[in-house]
Order: structure tokens, then C-alpha cells, then sequence
């Protein structure tokens, strides 16, 4: 009762990073609530999947194996979680911001009348006392995103209902082994006490998934390009100094919107989350929807005409030029200087 | 099924945050709503797109947008007749403000409950808020499927409707039985452009609000004789819906705080664009080993 849930995906048999990242911000929240963490694993042949997810802090495995589980669909793996947490009545509720999580969370807090706040970039603990009532409330879970195109921080609270649901996506939270981790306990559930025929009525025909193409979230040198580089052939000079550097390409959302770069490259709320060691922002304003995604960066450095831009607030070295004057520059003074 | 479809696309007035200028914020650090154009949320399109395709295949089909804002949101169900559509309807009431997404689902499941369609059809997400929730609790208060993510409607096999999705990783294509709800990709086709004729013939269409605060209605008598001039306009009351479940009331997540953005300030060592600085740069990035 009251412990804290992770929805762990699962993909080919191992559980998907954005689930192991919660797990790990998971540990971190009941640590300091001072309850237990339990993972949730719905899906087909989970024989131990336990133990990866006790490496990441889980205190409690609860499993729910059935052939129909996988791949995912929405109602059988809504009936599965609405009635663990109907049983176990969690605080709180975390959900990778995936496709299956962002499917699966609006359903779940609708049947359980309960909040959920959508693509957090961080979840903190703290007190609330309503203006209004005079009720103080203690131990919140404060769920923090930007909103509003990025132009404002907001924190969400849920002061009455629960679970306090929220989704993440996958690289804002670190993923890190517990230190402490231990063999805990698993909970294999009886998945027909939960599933009704009428759980089964849409059917997956065709099935096509590839593997991730790129990767940008894993490069230590990302270049990346928003609105102000122009044009989907401007972006070719972005990709050669990605070659030259040993690199990947990122994109702001206003560049992806422009069709500029596909959207497995946008860095920033709505994108992946990154942390290279160098960044390189050419043509990009830098609203807090793309920063929010790149400011771990371990150097930033920008490009662009506007010697005002807000990216240069957060940028170690800030150019002030136009990037398909600059960046044949930086190739050259790279390979000159590179011997 | 060639049976007739009855349509309903969900759409939303959204502030056009992508198109935020330096005068979108006050001096007193709040959004200036009244600077941002308000527009018909991209994705909701695409949405009206795949309605009006279905409309254009099962003869006898209707579309309807359904949406939920303050009077001026009735522009958007213009702009559908504009584009195709049967009608739609305003659902409007002071006591709707301050919903969030769950009592916003609530509200328009109550609409839906008596537009009775077979098929609700929404953007996946609105650019205001991002958070891609109302479809599927839609889809939970009126106990019917989902199918989120979807790229085309490709039609029916037998009764059942057969759509493709968009995943991130690659596509699925499914089949459910209707009433359900679908969401829709921005990476589904782009919604067909207004048509000349039918803005003709709906640019005087209005709501009863809006008819009221016309200095002088020349079109009055037009109106009396043409009722798609008329758009409705649904409050509380018309659609049965419990007022503990609606608005701020009705909201179980709360606004704690707001913030500003504000960089922290540093300072960004400066480089023109000259070759000596940028060579001067790389240098610098090479000898501390951040390029190798």
C-alpha cells in the first residue's frame, strides 16, 4: 500500500531504458518517502525479468505473463494495471512518455479518476497547503514541465487524488544500478482475474518494427540544427562536420516541423534528452523545449546571427555568424589542426 | 460495412505557441494570449482529413467537429464547413474553465454521449500542452477502444475498421470494432484546403453569441431559412454533466506553481566569424581533449 509503481516496458524480451531510468528516479522518491519501489511487468515469457529490475532498485516485481500480453494493446494491459493499483493503491505511478506509456497513462487515469501529467522533466517531493481550504498536505509529488511551448515551468501537483501518475521520457531521468540493490520479491499474478473477453476486441494484423536507426542520445559529439539553418540541403553541412568530428546529428523541434531533419533527431522536451560532450548548436534560439533537452551538455558551443539569442546564455563559446559561412570553417580549422 | 458512418472529430483552438514572439510574454511575466494567433491545433486537422476521406469512401457519411473553448473557438468549426464538414458544435460554459485534460475527457464524453457517433476521431496531441491525453480518456469514459498514433484509416473489413499506426519504431496495423475513438499522427496526410464554394456558403454561419453581439444581423431572415447557419452551442446543462466533475473542480491535477523561463545568465566566450577565431576555437577544443 501506498508504495511507488513503474510500468516496465518490455521489448524483445529485455525491459526498454526509459523504464530502467524511472526505476532509478523511482528508488530515489520512496527512499525518501520511506516506502517501497514495485515494478509492474506485463507482457509474454517474462521468465526472469525480475532480475534486471532488481538491479535498479525494485523492491517487488509484480509479473503478469500470458501469451495475449505481448505485443502491447491498450485495454488488456489497461484491465492488468487498473486492477493491481485498485488493489495495491499506489502514491504513485510512473509511465515511460512512449508510445505504449503515453497510450496506456491517459486510459489507466481516466478509469482511476486520477491525475497524470504528461512528459515531466523532473519529479520532486515536496509540501502543498491549499490556499483556499487551509489543507496542508505533506510528501507531494511535485511533477515539474515545461508547458506553453516552452516558454513557461510549471509545477503539477495531484493533492487528492491518487496514484499521482506521471510520464517521462526516455533520457531525461539517469539510469543507474543501485548500489544496495537486493533479491526482492515477485508476484506472479493470476492475469484472468483481471481480463475479460472484451479486453481482446482489437487485433494486431501486421506487425513491421525496425531497429533504432540513430542513436543520438549515446554520441559525445552531437551537432545540431534548428529553424535558422534554412533548409533540409543546409542541414548536408551539419552531417559532414558530424563525419568529421565522429558525431550525430540533432535537430530543434522548429526544424523538424520545417521537415529540415526527421524526428528521431529532435533534441529537447517533445525529443530525446541528451548529454554529450560537445554540443553544437547552429541556427538555434534556444527556447527552454530545446534546452530543457541539452543543457547536461558537458559544452555547449553556438552558431547563430543573433548575438542575442538565448542559446548564448547557456553556451560556453558563442559565434556570431551564419553557420554555412562558419561551419566549412570548423572543418578546415579541425582538419588542420586535428594532426 | 458500406453502412453510413456517423463521424465526430474532436478539435481543439490552441494558441499558436510555435510562432512565439518577444511580446508573447508581459512585463509581469505572464503569456499575453491576446498577441498569439489562435489556430486550429495541426494535428486536429489531419484528424478532420482522415473524417473527410472516410465521408468521401462510405456514401452517406457525416462529419461533425466537436469542440470545447470560448466563443471564439467557433471559428474552428467554420473552418471544418469550410473544409467538408456537416456542422459541428461549440461546447462552451464558464463552468468548464480550469479543466484539465481529465475533466475536459469528462466534459466532452458527456457531448459525445448524446451525438451518439460511430467513429470520434482526434489529433493525437495539442500544441498548447503537448500531453496527447484527451483522446484515450475519451475513449476510457465512454468505455470503447482506442487506437492511438494512427497514420491512415484504411476502411472496413467486415465490421471492423482497419487502421495503421505510426510508432516510433515502426508501423502497426489494426483492426477494432466501432464506436472507437482514433488519434491521429501529424504524420498522417495534410487536411484538403477550404473550399471557395463552401466558404460561400458557411462564412455567415454563427453561433447564437455571436449572432447577439452583431450590431445588425443582415442575414437574419437568411438564417431563418438556412439552419447549418446556425451553429449550436451546448453548455452544462445540454449535455447532462455533473458539475463535481468538471472544471477546476473536476481536475484532479493542480497548478503549483508557474515559472518563468529565465536562462541563468553566463558568460559565453565570444567568436566571430573570422577564420583566425575559429581556428583560434578548435585549437582551444583540442588541446583540452572535448575534440580528439
Amino acid at each position: 500500500m501506498n508504495n511507488i509503481f513503474v510500468y516496465c516496458e518490455i521489448e524483445d524480451g529485455k525491459i526498454v531504458d526509459v523504464s530502467l531510468e524511472l526505476l532509478t528516479k523511482g528508488r530515489e522518491l520512496a527512499d525518501k518517502l520511506g516506502c517501497s519501489l514495485e515494478a509492474l511487468a506485463v507482457g509474454y515469457k517474462l521468465d526472469g525479468i525480475e532480475n534486471g529490475l532488481y538491479e535498479y532498485g525494485a523492491d517487488t516485481v509484480h509479473i503478469a505473463d500470458d501469451e495475449r500480453l505481448a505485443p502491447y494493446r491498450t485495454l488488456p494491459h489497461t484491465a492488468i494495471v487498473c486492477g493491481i493499483f485498485k488493489e495495491e493503491k499506489p502514491q504513485i505511478a510512473l509511465f515511460g512518455a512512449t508510445p505504449i506509456g503515453r497510450d496506456l497513462g491517459p486510459r489507466v487515469s481516466s478509469k482511476l479518476y486520477s491525475g497524470l501529467t504528461a512528459d515531466c522533466t523532473s519529479l520532486e517531493i515536496g509540501d502543498h497547503s491549499d490556499a483556499k481550504s487551509g489543507t496542508e498536505y505533506k510528501d507531494l509529488l511535485y511533477q515539474i514541465r515545461p508547458a506553453f511551448g516552452g516558454n513557461i515551468i510549471a509545477t503539477i501537483i495531484n493533492p487528492d487524488k491518487r496514484p499521482q501518475m506521471a510520464t517521462v521520457r526516455e533520457g531525461v531521468m539517469k539510469k543507474e544500478k543501485y548500489a544496495k540493490a537486493k533479491q526482492g520479491e515477485v508476484k506472479r499474478l493470476d492475469v484472468n482475474k483481471y481480463l475479460n473477453d472484451s479486453d481482446f476486441v482489437v487485433n494486431i494484423i501486421d506487425r513491421h518494427m525496425e531497429a533504432k536507426k540513430v542513436d543520438i542520445k549515446n554520441s559525445p559529439v552531437i551537432i545540431s540544427g534548428g529553424y535558422g539553418v534554412g533548409s533540409k540541403e543546409n542541414f548536408g553541412l551539419l552531417y559532414q562536420l558530424a563525419d568529421v568530428l565522429g558525431g550525430e546529428v540533432g535537430a530543434s523541434r522548429a526544424a523538424v516541423d520545417a521537415g529540415f531533419a526527421d524526428h528521431e533527431r529532435q533534441v529537447g522536451q517533445t525529443g530525446v534528452t541528451v548529454r554529450p560532450k560537445l554540443y553544437i548548436a547552429c541556427g538555434i534560439s534556444g527556447q527552454i523545449q530545446h534546452t530543457a533537452g541539452m543543457d547536461e551538455s558537458s559544452m555547449i558551443i553556438s552558431i547563430n546571427t543573433d548575438p542575442e539569442a538565448p542559446i548564448n546564455k547557456i553556451a560556453d563559446y558563442a559565434i556570431t555568424g551564419d553557420v554555412m559561412d562558419i561551419i566549412p570553417k570548423i572543418i578546415r580549422a579541425y582538419k588542420e589542426n586535428s594532426k | 460495412m458500406n453502412k453510413p458512418l456517423k463521424i465526430v472529430v474532436l478539435a481543439k483552438q490552441v494558441p499558436d505557441t510555435r510562432n512565439v514572439g518577444k511580446d508573447a510574454m508581459k512585463a509581469d511575466g505572464t503569456v499575453n494570449r491576446a498577441v498569439l494567433p489562435a489556430i486550429f491545433n495541426p494535428e486536429d486537422l489531419n484528424a478532420l482529413e482522415q473524417a473527410l476521406r472516410l465521408k468521401d469512401k462510405i456514401q452517406g457519411s457525416t462529419v461533425h467537429i466537436l469542440t470545447m473553448g470560448p466563443y471564439r473557438a467557433a471559428d474552428i468549426i467554420r473552418e471544418g464547413l469550410f473544409r467538408g464538414t456537416d456542422g459541428g458544435i461549440l461546447l462552451t460554459d464558464r463552468k468548464f474553465a480550469g479543466s484539465d485534460t481529465l475533466a475536459t475527457s469528462y466534459a466532452l464524453s458527456c457531448a459525445l454521449k448524446k451525438m451518439n457517433p460511430d467513429l470520434i476521431i482526434a489529433g493525437r496531441q495539442a500544441i498548447d500542452g503537448d500531453t496527447a491525453q484527451v483522446g484515450p480518456q475519451v475513449a476510457e469514459k465512454l468505455n470503447i477502444p482506442q487506437v492511438t498514433y494512427a497514420e491512415e484509416i484504411i476502411g472496413f473489413e467486415g465490421d471492423k475498421l482497419i487502421i495503421k499506426r505510426r510508432l516510433d519504431r515502426g508501423v502497426e496495423t489494426v483492426s477494432s470494432p466501432v464506436p472507437m475513438v482514433v488519434t491521429v499522427n501529424g504524420s498522417a496526410p495534410e487536411c484538403r484546403p477550404k473550399h471557395a464554394k463552401l466558404v460561400m456558403k458557411y462564412k455567415h454561419a454563427k453561433t447564437i453569441f455571436e449572432v447577439q453581439n452583431l450590431e445588425e444581423d443582415y442575414y437574419m431572415e437568411l438564417r431563418k431559412s438556412r439552419e447549418y447557419l446556425t451553429i449550436p452551442e451546448w453548455g452544462v446543462a445540454d449535455v447532462d454533466a455533473e458539475d463535481p466533475q468538471l472544471g477546476l473542480t473536476g481536475s484532479p491535477t493542480k497548478v503549483k506553481k508557474i515559472e518563468n523561463v529565465v536562462f541563468q545568465a553566463k558568460e559565453a566566450k565570444r567568436f566571430t566569424s573570422a577564420e583566425e577565431d575559429i581556428n583560434g576555437l578548435i585549437k582551444e577544443l583540442i588541446a583540452s581533449h572535448i575534440l580528439g
